[in-house]
C-alpha cells in the first residue's frame, strides 16, 4: 500500500465523516464548520488529482467566501433549534433507506468492474513544468471565452439580486440623495425677509 | 495506484450522505442549502476525477463554471432565505407553505 | 363577327338584369323595364338572324371556345358556344318567350313590391338559360344549369315574406339538388373515362366505351353508356320535373304567374329534354337508359295529368297540365324521337306559355283569387284572353291543325312505332293521356270562360280586359301556337331540319316508320287514329260535365271516393317525401347532433378537454402542498427512479 493511497484513505474518511457530521449536528454553525472541513479535504483530493488551481480556489472562493457567508447568515438569524430538529429520528430510517438504495445503486455502476485500474489506467504524473492553471487559463480564454463572458455576468446578477434582495430603507439612518442635492433650487435655501431697521 | 472508481465511490457516498441529509434535516432550510453545496462538492469531486483519469481539461473547466454558479447560488439563496426570516421571524419549512395549492 | 354576336346574344340580358338589379334606385321602374327589355329585345332580334342563318341560309355549324377557364392535366374547362339548328331554335323560342314575358310582366307586376328585382331576375334567366343552351361543353352546361336553378328558387320565392313561397322554393332547391347530384355525377363519369368535357370530343369518344362495363359496388358490372346516361337522365328528371322529382313544380307556382310562364312552363324545364337530346349520341347507345326514360316520361305524362283534373287552383291545373307534357316529351326521347321532342318542346314552349299569361291575366281581373270554382263567365269580361286562351287550349290538347296537334301525334305514334322495352306500357299511358289532356284543360276553360258570372257578385264591377301589355303577348303568342306546327312539322320531325345534330341508330329509328306526306295529310290521317277521337271525348266530356249537368261531378267525387283521395294527395309523394327523406334528414341530423355534437364534440372533445384539464388540475393540486421538502423528496424519488431504471437496464 503506497503512501499516495493512504493519504488518499485518510483524507477521504476524514471528508465522509465531515459530510455525516454536517447533517447529524444540532447546531447550524457546528454544521458550518464542519463543512468547511469537507471543502478542505476535498480540496486536498483535488490536488492529488492534479487540478491544483480548482484546489485553490475551492479554498479560497468556497471556504473563504461563500463558507463565511454560510457562517455569518447563521449567527445572524434568531432560530430555534430545537423546533427545527423536530423529526429527526423519526425520518431517520427513510433517510437511512433512501441513501442505501441511492448508494448501492450507485456502487452497481462505479464499481471497480466498470472503472478499476484494469479499465481505466492512471495517467502518468506531469513533469514539474507543467502548470494546471496557464492550462486551464488557455482553455478558458479561447475555446469557453463566451461561457466564461456568460459566468462573469452570472455572477454580476448575482451580486446586484443578493443586495437587492437584503436591501432595506431604514428612515432613522441618514444618508444622502445625490438626485436631491444636484436638484436644489437657491430658493429652497434662502429666504429673505424684510424687516423694518433699527435705530 | 489509487483506481478512478475509488474516486467515484467516495463521491457516491457524499452524494448519498447529503441526500440522506436531506431527509433528516427537512425543516431546515439552512441545512438543505448546505446538504445542496455538499452534493454540488460530490459532483465535482466527480468531474475533477473524470478529468484527470481521461487526460482531458474540459471536466476542470466544468467545475470551474459549477463554482461560479454554485456560488451565485449560495449568495442569493442566502438572500432570500434572509429576506424570508426577516418578514416570516422564521425558517421552518412546515410554516412556508404559501405555495399550497 | 359571329362570335360578336353571339356574345351580344348572351350578354345583353346579363347587362339589363345588372342595370335593373344594380342600380334600381336610380333608374325607378321604367328605368328597369327598358333595361330589360331592350336586352333581351337585342337578344331575340339577333337570335332570330341566327336562327334565319341556320334554317334557311344554310350556315355552318359553329362550334368554339371563346375563353379559357383553366386547362388541368389534359381536361380543358372552357366557355364556348355550339351554334347549330338545334341550338338556334331553342335560342329563338327561349328569348321570344322572355321577350313576350318581360312586356307583360309591365302590366302584371305593376303594382307590386320588386319591380325591379323582378326584371333583374328574369333578364338574369334568359342569360342563364342561354348560356345552357349555348353551351359547346358540358362544364358551362353544368353552370346555366345551376344558374337557370338558382334564378328559378329567388322567383319562386319572390314573394319571401309569404310562408309557402319560401317553403315551395326551398323544396325546389332540395330537389333539383337531388336530379343535379345525378347530373354532376353524370358529368364526372364523361370527363373521367372520356377524358374531355367538350361535346364533340366527347361524342367521337363514346363509341370506343360502347362495351365498357363498370363496377359500381358489388360484382355487378354495369354497362358505362347506361350507367353515364342514366345519371345525366336523373339531372333531368329534376329540372323537368319527372316522376319521383317533380314536387317542386306544382308548389312553384308559388312565384308570380310570368316567371309561372317563363321559366317553369316554356323554358327551364325544358332544359332536360333539350339535354338528352343533345346528348343523343350517348343515349342512342343504352337501350335500358333508353326504356328508363321512356317509361319515367310516360308515367309522369299520365298520372301527372290525372291529378290535373281535380286542381282547383287555375295556375296548378296549368301546372300539372305542364308536367303532363314534359312527360310526353321524355316519352319522346325514350323511343328516339328526339325530333318530335324538340318539337313538342318548341310548340309547346308557345302555347303554354301563353295558356299561363292568360291564366295570369284572368288572376289580375279577379284581383288575385285562383280558384276557378269562384270565376266563370269571364269570356264577356276579357274578350281577347278568352279567345287567345281558348286558342291555346286546342293547341294544348291536340285539335287537328293546331301546332300541339301535330308534335303529340308524332310522339304517339312514335311511340306506337317503337320496339323497345316498355313501348306498349307508354303507348297506352300515352294515349289515354290525350283524353286527359282534353278534360282538364276544357274544364278549366269552361268553369273560367263560361258559365254564370263569377260567385262573388262584388267582382264583377271592376272586371274588365286587361291593359295592352299583358294582351299584346297573347296575341302574339296565340300566333305561333296555331300555326308554327303546320308550318315548320314536316321540316323538324320528318324533314333534314336536324340532320347531323341528332343521332338516331337505324333500329331505333321510330319517326322514319311513319307515313308522312305533308302537314295536311298528317291532319287528314289523325281522321283514322284513336287520339283525336279521345280528345274531342274529353273535349265533350268537360263541357258536358261543367257546363250541362255539374252535378255529375260531385257525384262522381262522392261514388269514387278512393280516387279522389289519391289524386287530391297526389299519390302521397309529398308526404312521403316529407316523411322519409325530409323526417329521415331531420332524424339523422338529431342523431348527429344528440351524439356527433353533443356527445362527442361538445360532451368529449370540448367539455371533455376541460374536465379533464380540471381533474388532472385537482390531482396535481393535491401534490403542490407549498412544503419544500415534499418537491425535494419528489426529485430525489426521480433521482433515484431513473438511476434504477439505468442500472436495471
Amino acid at each position: 500500500m503506497s503512501v499516495e493511497k493512504i493519504l488518499f484513505y485518510i483524507f477521504s474518511a476524514i471528508l465522509l465523516g465531515a459530510a455525516v457530521l454536517i447533517v447529524t449536528r444540532k447546531n447550524p454553525v457546528h454544521s458550518v464548520l464542519w463543512l468547511v472541513v469537507a471543502f478542505f479535504n476535498a480540496a486536498i483530493l483535488w490536488m492529488m488529482l492534479e487540478a491544483e488551481f480548482l484546489s485553490i480556489v475551492l479554498v479560497l472562493v468556497y471556504v473563504g467566501a461563500v463558507m463565511v457567508l454560510f457562517l455569518f447568515v447563521v449567527m445572524m438569524l434568531d432560530i430555534n433549534i430545537t423546533e427545527l430538529r423536530a423529526g429527526f429520528v423519526r425520518n431517520l430510517p427513510v433517510a437511512v433507506l433512501v441513501a442505501a438504495v441511492m448508494m448501492a445503486e450507485i456502487l452497481l455502476v462505479v464499481g471497480s468492474s466498470h472503472f478499476g485500474l484494469d479499465k481505466v489506467a492512471a495517467p502518468v504524473r506531469h513533469g514539474a513544468d507543467y502548470n494546471n492553471t496557464a492550462e486551464l487559463g488557455f482553455a478558458l480564454f479561447t475555446d469557453h471565452l463566451y461561457a466564461f463572458e456568460i459566468a462573469a455576468v452570472i455572477l454580476l446578477v448575482g451580486i446586484i439580486a443578493a443586495i437587492s434582495l437584503t436591501l432595506r430603507k431604514r428612515p432613522e439612518t441618514k444618508y444622502q440623495d445625490p438626485s436631491k442635492q444636484i436638484s436644489v433650487k437657491s430658493t429652497d435655501r434662502l429666504k429673505m425677509v424684510k424687516m423694518d431697521g433699527e435705530d | 495506484m489509487i483506481s478512478l472508481s475509488e474516486y467515484l465511490i467516495v463521491s457516491a457516498l457524499l452524494f448519498s450522505i447529503s441526500i440522506a441529509g436531506i431527509f433528516l434535516n427537512r425543516k431546515n432550510v439552512l441545512l438543505l442549502l448546505m446538504c445542496i453545496e455538499l452534493m454540488l462538492l460530490a459532483v465535482n469531486l466527480n468531474f475533477v476525477a473524470f478529468s484527470h483519469y481521461l487526460n482531458d481539461l474540459q471536466g476542470q473547466i466544468f467545475v470551474f463554471f459549477i463554482l461560479t454558479v454554485a456560488a451565485a447560488e449560495a449568495a442569493i439563496g442566502l438572500a432570500i432565505l434572509v429576506v424570508v426570516f426577516r418578514t416570516r421571524r422564521t425558517i421552518n419549512v412546515d410554516e412556508l407553505k404559501d405555495l399550497k395549492g | 363577327m359571329m362570335e360578336s354576336i353571339l356574345l351580344t346574344i348572351v350578354l345583353a340580358p346579363l347587362v339589363g338584369a345588372a342595370i335593373a338589379g344594380l342600380l334600381r334606385n336610380q333608374i325607378g321602374k321604367a328605368g328597369a323595364h327598358w333595361a330589360t327589355i331592350l336586352g333581351v329585345g337585342t337578344s331575340c332580334v339577333l337570335s332570330m338572324y341566327i336562327l334565319y342563318l341556320h334554317a334557311f341560309a344554310g350556315a355552318e355549324v359553329y362550334n368554339q371556345s371563346v375563353y379559357t377557364w383553366m386547362v388541368s392535366d389534359g381536361l380543358r374547362f372552357e366557355v364556348g358556344f355550339l351554334i347549330d339548328r338545334l341550338t338556334a331554335m331553342m335560342m329563338a323560342v327561349v328569348t321570344f318567350v322572355s321577350l313576350m314575358v318581360h312586356i307583360y310582366t309591365i302590366g302584371y307586376m305593376h303594382d307590386e313590391d320588386g319591380y325591379q328585382r323582378f326584371f333583374s331576375y328574369i333578364a338574369l334567366f334568359t342569360f342563364s338559360m342561354l348560356m345552357l343552351v349555348m353551351s359547346n361543353n358540358f362544364l358551362q352546361l353544368f353552370f346555366g344549369w345551376e344558374a337557370v336553378g338558382l334564378v328559378s328558387y329567388l322567383l319562386i320565392g319572390f314573394y319571401f315574406k309569404k310562408d309557402t313561397a319560401v317553403f315551395a322554393n326551398m323544396k325546389a332547391f332540395l330537389v333539383n339538388r337531388v336530379g343535379d347530384f345525378g347530373f354532376v355525377l353524370g358529368i364526372a363519369a364523361v370527363a373521367m373515362y372520356f377524358n374531355t368535357l367538350d361535346y364533340a370530343e366527347a361524342f367521337a369518344a363514346a363509341p370506343a366505351f360502347a362495351d365498357t362495363t363498370i363496377n359500381i359496388w358489388g360484382d355487378e358490372q354495369w354497362s358505362l353508356m347506361t350507367v353515364v346516361c342514366i345519371l345525366l337522365f336523373i339531372g333531368a328528371m329534376g329540372k323537368s320535373a319527372q316522376v319521383p322529382l317533380h314536387v317542386w313544380l306544382p308548389d312553384s307556382m308559388e312565384g308570380p304567374t310570368p316567371i309561372s310562364a317563363l321559366i317553369h312552363a316554356a323554358t327551364m324545364v325544358t332544359a332536360g329534354i333539350f339535354m338528352v337530346a343533345r346528348m343523343s349520341p350517348l343515349y342512342e347507345m343504352s337501350e335500358t337508359a333508353l326504356t328508363f326514360v321512356l317509361v319515367i316520361g310516360a308515367t309522369t305524362a299520365f298520372f301527372m295529368g290525372l291529378i290535373g283534373i281535380i286542381q282547383n287552383d287555375i295556375k296548378r291545373v296549368v301546372a300539372y297540365s305542364t308536367l303532363s307534357q314534359l312527360g310526353y316529351m321524355v316519352a319522346a326521347l325514350g323511343v328516339s324521337a328526339y325530333a318530335a321532342g324538340l318539337f313538342h318542346l318548341m310548340t309547346h314552349a308557345f302555347f303554354k306559355a301563353l295558356l299561363f299569361l292568360a291564366a295570369g291575366s284572368v288572376i289580375m281581373g279577379m284581383h288575385h283569387d285562383q280558384d276557378i270554382r269562384n270565376m266563370g263567365g269571364i269570356r264577356k269580361y276579357m274578350p281577347i284572353t278568352h279567345w287567345t286562351a281558348l286558342l291555346g287550349s286546342l293547341a294544348l290538347i291536340g285539335f287537328p291543325g293546331f301546332s300541339g296537334f301535330f308534335s303529340k301525334d308524332a310522339i304517339i305514334e312514335a311511340v306506337h312505332y317503337s320496339t323497345i322495352d316498355g313501348a306498349g306500357y307508354a303507348y297506352v299511358l300515352l294515349v289515354a293521356g290525350v283524353f286527359l289532356t282534353a278534360l282538364y284543360s276544357f274544364r278549366m276553360y269552361f268553369l273560367v270562360f263560361h258559365g254564370k258570372g263569377p260567385r262573388d257578385e262584388h267582382a264583377k264591377d271592376h272586371l274588365h280586359e286587361s291593359p295592352w301589355v299583358v294582351t299584346l303577348p297573347l296575341i302574339l303568342l296565340a300566333i305561333p301556337s296555331v300555326f308554327i306546327g303546320y308550318f315548320t312539322v314536316g321540316d323538324m320531325v320528318f324533314g333534314d331540319y336536324f340532320n347531323g345534330i341528332l343521332t338516331v341508330a337505324p333500329e331505333h329509328n321510330t319517326l322514319g316508320q311513319i307515313e308522312f306526306t305533308s302537314a295536311w295529310g298528317f291532319v287528314m290521317h289523325a281522321v283514322h287514329g284513336v287520339p283525336l277521337y279521345l280528345a274531342l271525348g274529353g273535349l265533350f266530356a268537360a263541357w258536358y260535365v261543367y257546363t250541362r249537368k255539374p252535378g255529375i261531378a260531385s257525384e262522381l267525387r262522392t261514388r269514387l271516393d278512393w280516387a279522389h283521395f289519391a289524386l287530391d294527395q297526389k299519390y302521397g309523394f309529398d308526404h312521403f317525401n316529407q316523411a322519409v327523406f325530409a323526417g329521415g334528414s331531420r332524424l339523422l341530423g338529431k342523431f348527429f347532433w344528440n351524439v356527433g355534437d353533443k356527445v362527442i364534440i361538445d360532451g368529449i372533445a370540448v367539455n371533455g378537454s376541460a374536465h379533464t384539464v380540471g381533474w388532472l388540475a385537482s390531482v396535481v393540486r393535491f401534490i403542490q402542498t407549498g412544503y419544500l421538502y415534499h418537491y425535494a423528496f419528489a426529485v430525489i424519488l426521480g433521482l433515484l427512479g431513473l438511476l434504477t431504471w439505468f442500472v436495471v437496464r
